[in-house]
């Protein structure tokens, strides 16, 4: 018997992608840059990098190290600022039919609402995923992403200010992952993502000096892999909409483990630099794998752990 | 840009700790522009994880080859330079932007230790030598040992080299400026491109400042992507130039007009 090919879509929200295979923030710049090496059409959707109401230029260097098996990062959210973004950015999305997901930081509740409804007028965008590792300028500088009731709040406002489906990108840097999860979704987002980066730190013993001149940074790649799983696991049974899994995925074999684990999708982040293709090998590895193990639908797969 | 397993066809020692590496890489060879360089992985696992960068020694469109001369610092380099002929890498490129060399009386190639990389498939592809009034081709090096076997990578028929080293083992007694101030007359238009260590450029950029000479530098930095997106390559542009503080090795260099780089 022939079978068709087996059915690769998701939705977030009142949003459709082809399939669960996304790009993470800042590490796949705005889309144009890896298109000589993959078809930014051809990913579930395109995470761009953050971006603030102002540019910002980022901090100095140097701004990352190799650690083993993952990387730190200081970049900063260095970025061109949504008026930038939407004029010089983002027409190359929408003429190539990419499914574009806008990732959006602020100092303050009111700064990530204006960002909202400056993006809801833009045509092109399909959904907004808001990073909450940001400090609250205006509340003493804890990070959005630490506190229940901050993300909430900053839920709520984006939610309130612009008709988008809203992802919420969870920092991993707390106690519990889960009620911060739950926050997000009492303030009416369509989806969270988690994880971003795990704060740490790297030293140079012989100048003793950090070797981040932000001294700290977030680590990202393989390393954190079984953390973000372990997150995402404990997430999906929290809360009952879609969950975007992140951390560490390179391989087809990485993100079934975080599709099983209960994620609708999942974004791959540091592997793009490591293997510019790894997005396309890892939605042909899903493919396959649905084929291999009789499943119509990527849905016989999302949170079929066995107990 | 293309990713491709390039197979390795040789791989030789030059010098102590250096190495020059031949890899079948036709569609990058055909892409190639000198200055431009390569993202290459290692390994297949994670350790070291990241793609590391470098440069175009040279290359050959008609062979479909692509040649990285490199020097052995940490443990990326070491398992490449234990690397047999026939093992596949991970090559992404070529990337960023090389050198200008469009318009020149006369050039000068400034190159420091390992630095001279790029320079051999800049020297190849001048425009025809009679173009300029002069081609000087001037390196440095710690010592004699050292420069000896860098500078015969360079020897292409034609070319005057000329040395300098630090401790006088070989050509002069001194470093790869006093060469410039000795070598460069006033009576010419000169370009300088130069590729070497951060305080050699430096020096090279502040010589070229005060005697008003066109500089381009190929810089370095600690790379994550190599194309443009971690944006983790950043190096300081002095204010007012429209950079917005910081520029990108990667793909805004890794050659730069000196006059853009805060030195
Ligand atoms: C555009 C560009 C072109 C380059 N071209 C060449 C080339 O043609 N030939 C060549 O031999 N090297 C070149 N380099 C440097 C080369 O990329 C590094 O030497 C290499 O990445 C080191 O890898 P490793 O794993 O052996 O060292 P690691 O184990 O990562 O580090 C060992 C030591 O080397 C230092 N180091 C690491 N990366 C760099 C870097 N990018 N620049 C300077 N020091 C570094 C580290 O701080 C550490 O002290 C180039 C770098 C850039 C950015
Ligand atoms: C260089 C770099 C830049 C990043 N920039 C952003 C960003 O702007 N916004 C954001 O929400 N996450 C950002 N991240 C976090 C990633 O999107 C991702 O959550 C994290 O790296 C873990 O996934 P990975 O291990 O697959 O990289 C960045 C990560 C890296 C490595
Ligand atoms: S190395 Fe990633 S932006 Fe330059």
């Amino acid at each position: 018997m022939v079978r068709g090919k087996p059915d690769l879509e998701i939705k977030i929200g009142g949003l459709v992608l082809k399939n669960p295979v996304l790009t993470a923030s800042g590490t796949f710049g705005y889309g144009r840059e890896f298109a000589s090496l993959v078809d930014p059409a051809d990913l579930g959707a395109v995470v761009v990098k953050g971006i603030s109401l102002e540019p910002r230029s980022g901090n100095p260097p140097p701004r990352i190290v190799e650690t083993p098996c993952g990387m730190l990062n200081a970049i900063g959210l260095e970025n061109v600022g949504v008026e930038k973004f939407v004029s010089e950015k983002l027409p190359f999305l929408r003429e190539n039919g990419v499914c574009v997901i806008v990732n959006i930081l602020g100092d303050s509740v009111e700064e990530y609402g204006r960002l909202a409804e400056i993006l809801d007028n833009a045509p092109g965008i399909h959904a907004i995923e808001v990073n909450i590792s940001c400090p609250n300028v205006k509340q003493g500088g804890v990070a959005f992403g630490l506190d229940p009731e901050a993300a909430r709040a900053v839920t709520a406002e984006v939610r309130k200010k612009c008709s988008l489906p809203v992802i919420i990108k969870l920092s991993p840097n707390v106690t519990d992952i889960t009620s911060i999860a739950r926050a997000a979704e009492d303030g009416g987002a369509d989806g969270v993502s988690l994880i971003n980066t795990l704060q740490g730190m790297a030293i140079d013993i012989q100048t003793r000096k950090p070797r981040l001149a932000n001294v700290i940074g977030g680590l990202s790649g393989p390393a954190i892999r079984p953390v973000a799983l372990r997150m995402v696991w404990q997430t999906a049974k929290a809360v009952s909409v879609p969950v975007l899994g992140v951390g560490g995925i390179t391989t087809p074999e990485d993100a079934l483990e975080f599709l099983i684990a209960g994620a609708s999708a999942v974004q791959i982040g540091t592997g793009n630099f490591i293997n510019p293709r790894a997005t396309i090998q890892v939605i042909e590895g899903i493919e396959k794998y649905l084929i291999e193990h009789d499943m119509n639908s990527i849905h016989d797969l999302i949170g079929s752990l066995n107990g | 840009m293309k990713q491709i397993d390039a197979e390795i066809l040789k791989i030789e020692p030059v010098a102590k700790d250096i190495f020059r590496l031949t890899l079948k890489a036709p569609d990058i060879a055909e892409a190639a522009a000198p200055g431009q360089f390569v993202m290459i992985r290692p390994v297949s696992g994670f350790d070291p994880l990241l793609p590391r960068p470098f440069s175009l020694h040279d290359w050959s469109e008609k062979q479909g080859t692509i040649v990285i001369l490199f020097r052995v610092v940490g443990k990326g380099t070491g398992i490449l330079a234990q690397s047999r002929h026939g093992r596949k890498l991970q090559v992404v490129g070529p990337l960023g932007k090389g050198f200008d060399i469009t318009s020149a009386e006369s050039v000068c190639l400034v190159g420091g230790g390992i630095g001279i990389a790029p320079l051999l498939g800049l020297a190849k592809r001048l425009p025809e030598a009679d173009a300029y009034n002069e081609i000087a081709v001037l390196l440095g090096g710690a010592s004699g040992e050292e420069l000896a076997p860098l500078a015969e990578c360079l020897d292409i028929p034609g070319l005057a080299v000329r040395l300098a080293t630090d401790d006088g083992t070989l050509g002069h007694h001194g470093v790869v400026t006093d060469l410039m101030e000795n070598h460069m007359t006033r009576d010419r238009d000169w370009l300088v491109l130069s590729c070497g260590p951060m305080p050699m450029l430096k020096a090279v950029a502040h010589l070229c400042r005060k005697n008003g000479w066109p500089c381009q530098v190929s810089l370095e930095s600690v790379m994550a992507c190599g194309m443009g997106v971690c944006l983790g390559c950043a190096v300081k542009s002095p204010a007012g130039n429209g950079h917005e503080g910081y520029l990108h090795v990667c793909k805004d260099g890794p050659v730069f007009w000196e006059s853009d780089v805060a030195w």
